[in-house]
């Protein structure tokens, strides 16, 4: 059936004398849309960055797709290649053009031909949306257009799982909806997907589970469904009457 | 009355057309100052003897003027850049030894810096290589390098001339500058840049190499060039090694002579005559990749203003 393939165990992290993160256990099956909502600063964002290590853990484990994350010296390679991640400023690179930015990595790290990795380039930019934008820059995209060209980028590198740390938030409102249809196909197309994200609609429509984070504590988890029309905990039920109007 | 004051309070200025007395405020005129000045010069060049004697005497000293400040700037940069990334490495040892470098280097008049390199630093290295060369030549295992060992060997001091030695000087004391010009560039790129690059799985070095110094280049090109305009000026120091320099030769001159006047005037007109056209590149430049322009872009127009009659062949070849 679905395998498991993020395993956090029991993770820990301090900013000096700040709890970001405190005990957190969370397993993602292959295939799985999991979301997480919370308060600013409950440590969503720090959680998901340990996965791909661009944060450390001070305790606990984080086993991903069987590489351990956590150990002092993980095969970062293997692991970077496999996770995606797409960032809430986009990150694109400004000194190339959108094609660039989408095979650079693949060039250097899949060690594709330039041929082959245009290709797959203008197949990800068709199926986001934007071949027309293949050789401009980024600044001359808008908001919208740099989250899908990033979601893209990350695609490129065929990964197993894919990171989104809030890719709507920077985003004016008519622009969110364009990414959330990018990211719902690939929901669709099986996809493991861990979505830091305000979105509710989106969590209703594409995620299979969802976690609530506050404080650097894992409050409450469960199906989509079941949490988002009986959520158990009184801080899960406090925030739902915060955020939806 | 009130009519004019208000006509001219209320006044719609046509973009691009100023009335006659702004446009004369507006006028750069240091500039012109500074070119009638030139003029003088040149003019008296050509009808004073004396002038016409120095500025003969002179004026072969911008060849190594010019060719000591860019070899040394040039061999600045690579030293810049290596120093600069090990002052942001996370490796104690990386980092600490750039620091020192940096620091120290920073903290010693560039006089000072000239004189040691070329008394202290070098002479050490040269013994440093007899040394080497001696071993390589004692150990049998290593007899394949016999070549280099004896070369190593025999290496004297006399073999590195004064002008060798002002440029190693020249350049050891500007790489702690460079250091922290690449340094402060690298730093302007934001977080967000790295992170990017690291997630698709770059290493810190390949992301270095295709996301970060390509922008941070962008950024450090105009402090960058002046620089280089700095060194041509600090380049007067390397006379106190008595190579001929444009100061050194003024100098020559000067006790040749006795004609001050003729002397100094040469001297400071010629080194004008780099620093403020140095100085017009830079602007250029900087207002070209403030436009947007790509930084190749930039600097090939840089060189289209300078010879307009290249043609696009010629730039490319």
């Amino acid at each position: 059936m679905s395998e498991k393939i993020i395993e956090i165990r029991n993770i820990s992290k301090s900013f000096k004398n700040v709890d970001a993160l405190s005990n957190i256990s969370l397993d993602v099956n292959q295939g799985e849309v999991v979301f997480i909502f919370g308060p600013s600063g409950g440590g969503k964002s720090t959680m998901l960055r340990c996965i791909n290590r661009l944060e450390t853990v001070d305790e606990g484990e984080i086993i991903v797709d069987g590489i351990h994350v956590t150990d002092p010296k993980p095969d970062l390679d293997t692991l970077r290649a496999e996770v995606g991640m797409v960032f809430q400023l986009f990150n694109l690179f400004p000194h190339l053009t959108v094609l660039n930015n989408i095979t650079l990595a693949q060039e250097l790290i899949r060690k594709r031909k330039r041929d082959d990795a245009s290709e797959i380039a203008m197949n990800l930019l068709k199926r986001v949306g934007l071949p027309e934008k293949a050789d401009s820059f980024p600044d001359q995209l808008s908001g919208g257009q740099k989250q899908r060209v990033a979601i893209a980028r990350s695609l490129a590198m065929n990964p197993k799982i894919m990171l989104f740390d809030e890719p709507t938030s920077a985003l004016d409102a008519e622009m969110i909806r364009e990414v959330l249809d990018v990211m719902m196909v690939l929901a669709q197309e099986g996809m493991t997907m861990v979505v830091v994200s305000h979105e509710m609609g989106f969590a209703k429509a594409a995620s299979d589970r969802m976690v609530f984070l506050a404080d650097g504590k894992l409050v409450e988890e469960g199906p989509t469904d079941v949490l988002f029309s009986n959520p158990k905990e009184a801080r899960t039920k406090a925030f739902f009457d915060q955020i939806l109007y | 009355m009130t009519e004019t004051s208000q006509t001219t309070s209320t006044q719609r200025q046509e973009p691009g057309i100023l009335p006659v007395t702004a446009r004369l405020k507006n006028l750069p005129w240091w500039a012109l100052f500074l070119l009638f000045l030139g003029i003088l010069l040149v003019r008296s060049i050509f009808r004073d003897e004396n002038y016409q004697d120095a500025f003969e005497f002179i004026a072969p000293g911008l060849q190594i003027t010019l060719t000591a400040s860019v070899i040394a700037f040039a061999i600045a940069l690579v030293v810049g850049l290596i120093m600069g990334m090990g002052r942001i490495s996370t490796n104690p040892i990386t980092y600490n030894i750039a620091t020192f470098y940096v620091e120290v280097v920073r903290g010693i008049p560039m006089i000072v810096i000239i004189i040691y390199v070329a008394f202290v630093l070098v002479p050490f290295f040269i013994d440093g290589a007899n040394g080497l060369g001696k071993f390589i030549l004692e150990t049998s295992w290593l007899s394949f390098l016999e070549g280099l060992g004896t070369s190593l060997s025999t290496l004297d001091i006399t073999q590195i001339n004064p002008l060798a030695r002002a440029i190693a000087g020249l350049a050891f004391g500007y790489g702690a500058y460079e250091a922290e010009v690449f340094r402060a560039g690298i730093q302007s790129i934001e977080r967000g840049q790295m992170e990017a690059a690291r997630s698709l799985g770059m290493s810190y070095l390949q992301a270095m190499r295709h996301v970060i110094l390509p922008q941070a280049i962008r950024v450090i090109l105009p402090p960058l060039g002046n620089d280089l305009i700095a060194m041509i000026k600090d380049s007067s120091l390397i006379s106190v090694l008595a190579v001929r320099d444009l100061t050194q030769l003024g100098k020559l001159n000067r006790s040749r002579t006795f004609r001050t006047f003729e002397t100094w005037n040469t001297v400071t007109y010629l080194y004008l005559s780099m620093t403020l056209l140095g100085s017009m590149g830079v602007k250029l430049l900087e207002r070209q990749l403030h436009s947007g322009v790509s930084v190749m872009t930039s600097i090939r127009n840089f060189f289209r203003k300078l010879w307009p009659g290249l043609s696009r062949k010629q730039l490319t070849d």
